[in-house]
């Protein structure tokens, strides 16, 4: 293989990671809180339909993105209500989630089935972009892949550079004693799930608008899923994550490129690649259970009580 | 008192699920009432309707009865989609290569096939757990895709029908497999079969295998406390792998049916995995939310799910409401089930609330006296 081809499926590889960079981010700062929303396949998904339906009707990116945003912190809002206030299992919740949004995300775009969008441009960043091989990989992109590396890095710097991560963290780990210090642990939850929603609803519309850009119902295709595996694949750390994102990104981009070089595989079978490699890095991390949990946050997935 | 309480709640549950589902009938333009007495008359109105209904639910309630087992086993199954496909191909292939064994062999031969491919699916989700530890929610939906692909690779490879090859139309179908397989339609001109009544029986089978065997007992004792059962000698990942395992069959006998209970009485595929799923793997899981993970009770919840799918296929023919307003409904009436466990955990509280206190009374009593 040459070292264009290699170069432009590391670039793709980072379009395709993208919708996983912003769920997963999102996801992980959730998790790191001590809430388990599985619903992100279902926040990414109406993410993805109000995304597209405000491009399509203002040709605005921003306000595609804003919706997009907003329908997750909507859905999130909904999914914090249930586990937080009326503190109800976190797992069904997660699950009512997700199988609300992909009804509510098939009704919603009924009107949009197989519209089409011109793409979002690319934006070369001046003299950066003209740097060899890291110019083409991270500065040739358009404006939302930005956003997802400066997301990254200030979630890494939330996280573990600011007081308000330190006790976000806290609160993941041991919800109990940061209640006892003073720290609103409900409060402090709600504000992380809202974020995770905000950011699968990101995703979505990155997906919707940006990378393939059409409307199909169910586009997100496993994606939320995938994000949440991500989560754990990374144990909890954000650069895991974006490594992750971008290696799964790459899985997806090389099975065209493996047809492409003649080699005779069925394409139904190289489609199961990225979903196979998924399993088994799950294997290989979670295998030794002590690696899982001195990693994972403390109460993940624990309703917190309050007055108990 | 108590058990009124557990009705009552899923009940209002989904009155308020299809309070909500009125008002976004109205903002398409159908009135509510007149819109919802069309889906319910469709639906259970006649015989003919509630046939349909039945065949509806037998997937769902199927999946459903999985899950509760599952659930019960502390083990979250959302592979019902892949499970029912590798069923499906399994019970498919038996056919395809033993087309003239007669019907009273035939059919169960390939309801057990049905039973045995899906349950290997959900083993070695059961298996990846139970020894490395992998979450099953994360397994078993990345096994949902794979299956679904090998289902896309097999119908448009080796058990695409010869017919279709020859035409060059390529559909990616089986041929119409034998009629030694087809279920037997039980009552004349309509469309219930035999389907029915295997879902019904395995609905009550698992009932039994919860509460009325050694095995069910260990199932949910694993489920209730892993570390106590694990002092009573009972085997952690045995258990957990035979949950998702019997879970796993029970959406490959739904599979099974699918195929052998459909009208073309073929295998087909549209490339997704809800062409021929319905989406039964995934609201499987709100049947049995809202059963309470009961099997029985399970029953009337599927005929509740099942209905809603005829009653949405009538409203579009008579009001031209799109179907998806029936998924997100789906949805709604699950967020409204698991919220309400609040409030049923509260209403029964109560009553638990003045015997704990009236215990704890007697405790500081019997202190004083010591």
């Amino acid at each position: 293989m040459d070292k264009h081809l290699v170069l432009s499926i590391l670039v793709a590889a980072i379009g395709a990671g993208t919708p996983f960079v912003f769920a997963a981010l999102g996801e992980l700062v959730t998790e790191k809180s001590g809430v388990l929303n599985l619903g992100v396949e279902g926040m990414m998904l109406v993410g993805a339909v109000t995304g597209f339906i405000a491009m399509t009707k203002s040709g605005s990116l921003l306000l595609a993105v804003v919706c997009g945003m907003a329908s997750g912190v909507a859905m999130a809002a909904v999914f914090g209500l249930l586990t937080l206030t009326l503190m109800a299992n976190q797992v069904a919740s997660g699950l009512a989630l997700t199988i609300f949004g992909v009804g509510l995300s098939a009704f919603l775009g009924l009107d949009y089935k197989s519209f089409s969008l011109p793409g979002v441009n690319e934006l070369p960043l001046p003299l950066l972009s003209e740097l060899p091989v890291v110019g083409k990989l991270f500065f040739s992109h358009d404006i939302l892949i930005y956003a997802s590396f400066i997301l990254f890095a200030g979630v890494s710097w939330f996280l573990y550079r600011t007081k308000a991560g330190l006790i976000l963290r806290g609160i993941g780990e041991a919800p109990k004693s940061a209640h006892a210090l003073g720290y609103n642990v409900i409060k402090i939850r709600y504000m992380a799930v809202l974020f995770g929603g905000a950011m699968a609803g990101l995703g979505g519309a990155y997906l919707s608008v940006a990378y393939t850009p059409v409307w199909v119902e169910g586009m997100v295709a496993g994606r939320g899923w995938v994000s949440l595996a991500l989560v754990v694949f990374a144990t909890w750390r954000p650069a895991r994550v974006m490594f992750g994102a971008y290696l799964f990104g790459a899985i997806t981009i090389a099975q065209f490129h493996i047809q492409g070089l003649g080699i005779e595989i069925p394409s139904q079978l190289l489609s199961m690649l990225p979903y196979l490699a998924t399993i088994i890095v799950l294997v290989v991390i979670s295998r030794d259970a002590k690696t899982i949990r001195l990693n994972s946050p403390a109460s993940l997935g624990i309703t917190y009580h309050p007055e108990a | 008192m108590k058990s009124v309480i557990r009705l009552l709640i899923p009940l209002c549950a989904v009155l308020l699920a299809l309070l909500i589902g009125a008002g976004m009938l109205l903002s398409l333009g159908a009135d509510p009432l007149s819109g919802y007495l069309t889906m319910f008359s469709a639906a259970f109105g006649s015989v003919e309707g509630f046939s349909e209904t039945a065949v509806k639910s037998i997937p769902l309630l199927l999946v459903g009865v999985g899950i509760c087992i599952a659930f019960r086993a502390n083990v979250i199954n959302i592979g019902g989609e892949g499970q029912m496909v590798m069923g499906a191909l399994l019970a498919t292939s038996v056919a395809l290569t033993f087309p003239d064994v007669p019907s009273s062999l035939l059919i169960p031969m390939v309801l057990l096939a049905g039973a045995v491919g899906g349950a290997f699916w959900g083993a070695i989700a059961g298996a990846l757990k139970a020894w490395f530890n992998v979450s099953e929610i994360l397994s078993t939906i990345m096994l949902n895709i794979v299956a679904v692909q090998f289902m896309n690779f097999l119908l448009r490879g080796v058990m695409i029908d010869p017919a279709e090859v020859a035409r060059g139309t390529g559909i990616p179908q089986t041929m119409r497999l034998s009629p030694h397989a087809d279920l037997p339609i039980l009552i004349e001109g309509m469309r219930m079969h035999l389907g029915v009544v295997v879902a019904l029986l395995v609905a009550v089978g698992a009932y039994f295998l919860l509460w009325r065997t050694s095995m069910g007992f260990r199932l949910r004792a694993v489920g209730f406390n892993p570390d106590a059962s694990r002092y009573a000698g009972i085997s952690v990942p045995k258990n957990v792998t035979a949950a998702l395992a019997f879970s796993g069959a029970m959406a490959g006998i739904a599979g099974a049916i699918l195929v052998f209970g459909s009208e073309s009485h073929r295998m087909v595929t549209d490339g997704s995995s809800t062409g021929f799923t319905g989406s039964a793997g995934f609201n499987g899981i709100v049947v049995a939310l809202l059963a309470g993970l009961h099997p029985l009770w399970s029953i009337p919840s599927a005929l509740l799910f099942g209905g809603m799918l005829v009653g949405a296929n009538a409203l579009q023919r008579a009001a031209q409401v799109p179907s998806a307003l029936i998924i997100a409904l789906n949805g709604l009436i699950v967020v409204f089930v698991v919220s309400s466990e609040f409030f049923k955990k509260r209403l029964l509280a109560s009553g638990r609330v003045d015997a704990e206190a009236r215990e704890e009374n007697t405790l500081q009593k019997e202190k004083a006296d010591a």
